[in-house]
């Protein structure tokens, strides 16, 4: 607990979790309903007027219904950050190993397409990322922390089209049950925390998708390969397959 | 080949599919020489577990000969016989290096899916909807079976299939729902539901020490089973449960109850329509807790209630008060077959426990629908089917895999 209270430190979050410009957005829309009811009567009215001073409210208090909805978590500086954890039946050296190989990370992490290390005596590296609509969004990045078998920390340099920095450490977990992974992200998304709502609500979520890549992680390390049924026999035709696709391993694992 | 698909709500064919594929380095496929029907099938055809996808291959009691396996198989190899055990282990993590297989953190593809419904994903588990990880199932020629080196179970010779197929599952898990009484000498148990694993419960309790076993249920056909081995037995169409269970222990009630019913339980009176109704909605209640309810209520202070009887989602009025100022215990959870499977196949080996005894129906694969229907109605004095997917040897043609697809 003591590093997560450092990190806190480092970008604590904010009780607010609209950015300003959305909360000026959705209290115009807001303020727009309350006009509009005073032209409506009856019921109509009643619920513009209702809907507009629960906007208007939201927006004064910068509490967005739809990042509370997807669980945005919104930092004072105006980042999203995400953490997640997982146990993985390793040592923490072998972990750190792993992942201080950047080129592994595309391995187990879905979104991403390559990284290569390279420039700034190793401390320097190159990502490409899938971005919607079959496009990539690529970045440099530095490592800025590197505590051999604990911990981790990397920035992407100037220049990039989505800010980020993330950290990873590695806590040896009680017993003889392997190491904790703790991961923290924080990223600033085209279009700020509207932006990202949008984004988790089209299924581009950041807390799922981590949460996905650590577990693809730690099959990956433990078994030697992540399971799969894709390509198994059934007894489905036609219109059952998509059905069928609503449970299989990108959509659910 | 020919498989057992699930076609929607109460509907179970039989149809020829792709035959199975090595997927991964760690997968072999097995020609299933029997296969059988479990209570917990009926679950799946009755629409109640979660998940289920017209055109899955159900079946997770099944058993055959080795016939292919990848490239990183080392123990197992073509020609060995093996039982399958119906939870997948991966055999690394740590629930499975502490002999908790059902509860493997690596073998679920779906895990996403059964975190949403129980908040933690347990084991995949072979032809049980796709929660449990969507895995096709061994009602059929053939079946994929996954991390082979850490499941596949070789039999020992001299044992014939149908000794050793209820290995896969209800054995192991009668044996479990027992071992989970925490049996004591002079200890009483009383089991809900003598069908398979009921049987398999009162037959193990027995095994591991039990003064006397009192079995619950209405089929004549079962109670006349269950007293075979060596349970008394209450009919509870004919009897009030709780008072005989209270006279016939001294007014103790019994030290461990068995729930070996799960979540279709009949019940009569106002409470059973209401759990009948509700649970048609699949959204009210998934689950019909009669048996669990009437469990609680029969278990002495201080006992333990025993759950091997499958629950899928929600459940209402459990008595919990009388739960906690009895100060009961439960324990409960999909069988850990893999650590029983030595200890069990002994019993088998040295003739303590004869298997074989509670199958009524020996059926082809083509029956399956039938089989399903006689089993789940009670018809005919089913209690157990087993299938014989090659009781025709010419049946299988070879029906070629499409090319692989995104």
């Amino acid at each position: 607990m003591t590093t997560n209270q450092r990190e806190d430190r480092d970008r604590p979050e904010s009780p607010q979790n609209s950015s300003p410009t959305e909360r000026v957005l959705f209290g115009a829309i807001g303020a727009g309903l309350i006009a509009l009811s005073l032209r409506q009567r009856g019921t109509v009215g009643v619920l513009l007027a209702a809907g507009g001073a629960l906007l208007v409210a939201g927006a004064a208090m910068g509490q967005g219904l739809g990042e509370a909805v997807t669980g945005v978590r919104r930092t004072q500086d105006d980042q999203i950050k995400v953490e997640k954890a997982i146990t993985v039946g390793l040592g923490a050296d072998e972990l750190y190993t792993f992942w201080r190989d950047f080129e592994n990370l595309p391995r187990f992490m879905d979104h991403l397409e390559s990284v290569k290390v390279g420039g700034g005596d190793g401390q320097r590296s190159h990502w490409v990322a899938k971005a919607p609509v079959g496009t990539t969004v690529e970045w440099d990045a530095e490592i800025t922390a590197d505590e051999p078998g604990r911990r981790i920390a990397w920035r992407s340099l100037e220049g990039a089209t989505v800010p980020n920095e993330g950290a990873v450490e590695f806590r040896p977990a009680p017993g003889d049950r392997g190491t904790e992974i703790h991961v923290s992200l924080t990223y600033r998304p085209p279009g700020g925390t509207l932006g990202a709502t949008v984004a988790r609500l089209l299924g581009e979520d950041p807390n799922i998708q981590i949460e996905h890549d650590l577990r693809r992680l730690k099959r990956l390390l433990e078994v030697g390969h992540i399971p799969t049924t894709e390509g198994q026999s059934s007894g489905r035709k036609g219109a059952m397959k998509a059905e069928a696709k609503m449970y299989d391993n990108r959509r659910t694992s | 080949m020919k498989a057992v698909v699930w076609q929607g709500v109460n509907r179970m064919g039989v149809e020829t599919v792709p035959d199975p594929q090595i997927l991964q380095p760690t997968d072999a496929i097995v020609r299933v020489t029997k296969t059988a029907i479990c209570g917990s099938d009926l679950h799946l055809m009755d629409g109640y577990v979660p998940s289920m996808v017209h055109g899955d291959i159900v079946g997770h009691e099944f058993m055959g000969e080795v016939v292919e396996v990848g490239p990183e198989v080392r123990k197992v190899k073509v020609g060995d016989r093996v039982i399958v055990p119906f939870p997948i282990a991966c055999g690394k993590c740590w629930f499975c290096q502490k002999g908790l297989t059902s509860l493997c953190d690596n073998s679920n593809p779906n895990p996403g899916l059964a975190e949403k419904f129980w908040g933690y994903s347990p084991a995949g588990l072979y032809g049980y909807s796709h929660i449990t990880g969507g895995y096709a199932g061994g009602q059929a020629q053939f079946a994929r079976t996954v991390y082979a080196d850490a499941n596949l179970y070789k039999v020992p010779d001299g044992l014939t299939d149908e000794q050793v197929l209820f290995l896969t599952d209800i054995f192991p898990t009668g044996f479990m729902g027992a071992e989970h009484c925490d049996i004591q000498g002079g200890d009483v148990v009383a089991v809900f539901g003598a069908g398979p694993v009921g049987l398999f419960g009162i037959a193990s309790a027995f095994l591991l020490g039990a003064e006397r076993v009192i079995a619950i249920d209405r089929f004549p056909e079962r109670l006349e089973m269950a007293r075979s081995y060596g349970a008394e037995t209450i009919n509870y169409e004919e009897e009030n449960v709780f008072e005989l269970l209270k006279e016939m222990t001294g007014g103790r009630g019994p030290d461990s109850v068995m729930d070996a019913v799960g979540l279709e339980a009949q019940a009569h009176g106002l409470l059973g329509v209401a759990d009948a109704v509700k649970q048609t909605t699949r959204v009210l209640e998934s689950d019909r807790p009669h048996a669990l309810r009437a469990a609680i209520m029969a278990c002495r202070k201080g006992g333990t209630v025993s759950v091997p009887g499958v629950y899928g989602g929600l459940a209402d009025k459990i008595p919990l008060g009388a739960f906690m100022n009895k100060g009961l215990t439960m324990k409960t959870g999909q069988t850990h077959v893999h650590r029983y499977l030595d200890r069990l196949t002994g019993y088998i080996q040295r003739g303590e426990i004869d298997p074989t005894r509670i199958i009524t129906h020996r059926l082809t694969l083509d029956e399956a629908p039938h089989a399903y229907h006689i089993f789940k109605h009670k018809h005919d004095g089913c209690i157990k089917c087993v299938l014989d997917p090659w009781a025709d040897p010419k049946d299988h043609e070879p029906t070629p895999a499409p090319q692989a697809q995104g």
